[in-house]
């Protein structure tokens, strides 16, 4: 029992509030390292948040852990022809991949007796196990290592080589690349908004209007495939998921529109990557997981207090059995695009 | 009807055996590349490496090759309940959703205790899909998003105190980062005692319970009628999915289960559409695919064993879905090829026979012009399309013998017996029809064409003969045009 407490005390640590808080920041060389880390939290979570706010309300959730765990083998086979983590052929292998794998699930959908959850199942695992065997039957001699593709380490992002255009020290790499990545969301996000907006909630109206459907869905599974590729190296391609989910799923609770849903995710992106940042400290684990600890969090609470359709409200509503709660509940709705 | 499929619900015919011992061939062929790299660094060959693993001689073989196999089969079962239901993701979920189990069943027990972790990853497993189920209730998250959210939190959750638990002194050599991969050489007899345990609980439930789960799964408003306990069958699913996972972590790891889950199932569903079949071809695919992936793996010298079961099982899906037999794309799409061509065979046929009604019947020739004007097509086609009806012997072709005609001169059809009797059953199965529908079905007589062009090509003989003798054996149809009739096929040319 002693030895059970030992450990007890040991697996959560003392709460330190100076080391936790004030030692990151206290030397200009702390402060340049977990600086970097915290901005590409907030990069990651920012891009993700808005690619997958569109992503949840086309029900597309499963599709992004989907192509998140499809791209593997496309960064496998370009770090094992290029030998290195070359920026634009890790881009390019990783986003083939991606569409081939939401290309075949599309197809088997369609094409075969299969439900849809299973094609989807089977395509994605398949081309995650290949992923998995390149990188150990060659990425032995060179340095890639498989778990930190799965969880990521955001902490070691400073580590990576700097990038420089004409003699200019832009930054660690992947932070340029992410960061160029999340201006690119943004921008498409604002110029196609009412495509996007029209092709997620009435498919047959976009359909009628002559819009291009089915390259608007290939440009966002691109975008999908982009941001993935972009953060993987921070927080794997498991975490991924829970960046493109949490954000809207949790904005969902505090706000109807889609507009403020996707303004959410810039603050909750400081929230995540931030309250991660320091959670992370204090526990010494990985950062990503508890950046997704931190959304988790952060969704609880929405989920339990929430303006619109939290726990406490309806518990509030069934306690004053007010009949006209339906009714505010279904124009809710309106959002998730019914 | 010769391309045509078996009939619909019979297993496949003998040759199964011989196209499985092919796959293992071209399965261990293979395993040649993966196995090139370490070759040189290896003593033994490929073959006395083989010869080890089928003739079971090393201890470490034979736990592997059981530890494969009790896999494949617990899960393949589980997963034939689980796709059957549309629920594949959800093991998925739970495959993740285990992990903090597993991390506190590790620090509960401080060690690799099997039956700790079983106990951890269990409860985790179930508070995960409470929490889907909870989420559904009581709020508007969609299915999708529920499950990648309690994926992705539950994961997070284990992955940060895995971290932890590495860093304390006693996880540093547990190993335990191999839940994430599996190690299926790290396996020790009480995991396999386990694994057998879980196996053994599995099949016995299922095999007692198959009519109820059968009938929960499937429609659960009649079992409840019937006042089986819905509920309670839906939470002892969930507990065996979660053995299933728990005791297949440490053969493929947590991200590779699903797979093992999702992909034998679906194969057998492709294969067959029976509940009882779907479990069976599901059961065996696994333990095959485990056996088979088990040996590759050992052929190829420390690869990972996880990943090529699961490549194993996808190499088994392509096959059911290209070259099953009745349900293979190939099959299918050779069959609609096969019907393509014959119907527009017969069209081209229908085209002749119907040039020469036009003048007739005073000449047993037309020419491809003519043809070409009636099938509203361009002479190109409509040479292709005689082609094709003399490479087929339907028909004949010669030059017009007029030798006063211009150069190019227009070519001949003549129909063989064999064209003219096809001609006519087409053209009799399309009259046929239209009187069928304009005196018994009351349409109108304008409406029935475009019916009866489809038709005509899939009536087989018993219907037509059916059909004449509740339209007691008509002459004209609703056109006024003559129906051939059998006399007229036999005799070659219309009374």
């Amino acid at each position: 029992m002693s030895a059970n407490r030992q450990t007890k005390e040991t697996f959560i640590p003392d709460f330190d509030p100076i080391d936790t808080f004030v030692t990151p920041w206290s030397t200009h060389a702390e402060i340049a390292w977990n600086g970097q880390i915290v901005t590409m939290g907030i990069l990651v979570c920012l891009a993700c948040g808005l690619v997958g706010s569109f992503i949840v309300v086309r029900k597309l959730a499963l599709m992004g852990d989907a192509i998140s765990h499809g791209i593997l083998p496309g960064l496998a086979l370009a770090f094992i022809i290029m030998k290195s983590w070359a920026l634009f052929p890790m881009f390019f292998g990783a986003c083939v991949a991606g569409l081939l794998c939401s290309f075949c699930i599309e197809w088997l959908q369609k094409k075969s007796i299969l439900k849809p959850d299973a094609a989807l199942g089977v395509t994605f695992t398949t081309f995650f196990a290949f992923g998995v065997l390149l990188i150990a039957m060659y990425g032995g001699n060179a340095h890639i290592d498989a778990e930190c593709l799965l969880y990521g380490e955001i902490g070691l992002i400073p580590l990576a080589e700097s990038l420089s255009l004409g003699g200019v020290d832009l930054g660690a790499r992947p932070i340029v690349s992410m960061f160029v990545v999340t201006v690119l969301v943004i921008i498409s996000v604002t110029v196609f908004y009412r495509q996007l907006m029209v092709t997620s909630f009435d498919f047959t109206l976009a359909k009628t209007l002559g819009l291009p459907v089915t390259l608007i869905h290939y440009g966002l599974m691109l975008l999908l495939a982009l941001t993935i590729v972009s953060s993987f190296e921070a927080v794997g391609v498991i975490l991924v998921i829970s960046m493109l989910i949490f954000p809207s799923v949790t904005a969902n609770f505090f706000f109807r529109r889609m507009p403020a849903i996707l303004f959410c995710s810039l603050p909750l992106s400081f929230v995540y990557s931030i309250g991660g940042f320091f959670l992370a400290r204090w526990l010494d684990c990985t950062i990503a997981g508890a950046m997704v600890l931190v959304a988790s969090l952060c969704f609880a609470l929405g989920w339990a207090f929430g303006p619109n359709g939290g726990l406490a409200w309806q518990l509030l509503d069934r306690l004053n059995d007010k009949p006209g709660n339906k009714n505010a509940r279904s124009e809710g709705c309106a959002v998730e695009g019914q | 009807m010769k391309g045509h499929p078996h009939s619909k619900w019979s297993l496949p015919r003998p040759p199964l055996e011989w196209r499985v011992g092919i796959s293992w061939i071209i399965l261990f062929l293979c395993a040649l590349p993966l196995q090139g790299e370490q070759i040189s660094s290896q003593g033994d060959s490929i073959l006395e490496r083989s010869h080890r693993f089928l003739t079971l001689s090393d201890e470490s073989v034979r736990m592997v090759l059981l530890g494969t196999i009790l896999m494949g089969l617990s899960c393949g079962v589980m997963g034939g309940l689980v796709v059957t239901r549309r629920l594949s993701l959800f093991g998925d979920t739970l495959s993740h959703a285990v992990l903090p189990g597993v991390a506190v069943g590790f620090l509960w027990s401080q060690s690799k205790d099997s039956w700790a972790i079983l106990v951890g990853a269990t409860v985790a497993g179930f508070l995960g899909v409470a929490l889907i189920s909870l989420l559904r209730k009581t709020s508007r998250i969609r299915q999708d998003s529920a499950l990648g959210l309690v994926l992705s939190g539950f994961y997070a959750l284990g992955i940060c105190m895995l971290t932890r638990i590495q860093k304390m002194e006693f996880g540093n050599q547990s190993g335990i980062d191999k839940y994430l991969f599996g190690q299926v050489v790290g396996l020790s007899s009480s995991d396999l005692w386990t694994m057998a345990f879980s196996c053994l609980l599995i099949l016995t439930l299922t095999i007692l319970l198959y009519k109820e789960l059968l009938v929960a799964g499937f429609d659960s408003e009649y079992a409840r009628s019937i006042g089986l306990p819905v509920d309670f069958l839906q939470y002892l699913l969930w507990l065996l999915l979660a053995f299933a996972v728990i005791t297949s972590l440490q053969v493929v790891g947590v991200v590779l289960v699903s797979a093992l889950l999702v992909i034998p199932a679906a194969t057998a569903s492709l294969i067959t559409d029976k509940m009882r079949a779907i479990l069976i071809w599901s059961a065996m695919l696994g333990c095959m695919a485990g056996a088979t992936g088990a040996f590759l793996s050992f052929l190829g010298n420390q690869l990972p064993t996880g990943p090529i079961i699961v490549l194993v099982s996808a190499v088994f899906f392509l096959w059911a879905l290209f070259f099953h037999p009745q349900n293979g794309l190939l099959f299918k799409w050779l069959a609609a090829r096969n019907r393509n061509q014959r119907i527009a065979l017969e069209n081209t046929l229908k085209a002749v026979y119907q040039e020469l009604e036009s003048i007739n019947f005073q000449e047993e020739t037309t020419s491809v012009s003519q043809l070409a004007k009636r099938r509203r097509i361009g002479m190109p086609q409509a040479h292709r399309e005689t082609d094709a009806l003399v490479a087929r012997q339907y028909a004949t072709v010669h030059p017009v013998e007029d030798k006063l005609a211009a150069p190019p001169r227009p070519t001949l059809i003549s129909l063989t017996p064999k064209g003219w009797g096809t001609a006519c059953r087409i053209v009799r199965n399309h009259r046929l029809w239209e009187l069928y529908l304009t005196n018994e079905a009351r349409y109108a007589p304008d409406h029935v064409h475009d019916d009866a062009e489809k038709i005509e090509h899939v009536l087989g003989e018993e219907t037509v003969r059916r059909i004449e003798r509740i339209l007691s054996n008509p002459k004209k149809d609703p056109h006024g045009k003559l129906i051939p009739s059998q006399q007229d096929i036999d005799r070659g040319f219309i009374a």
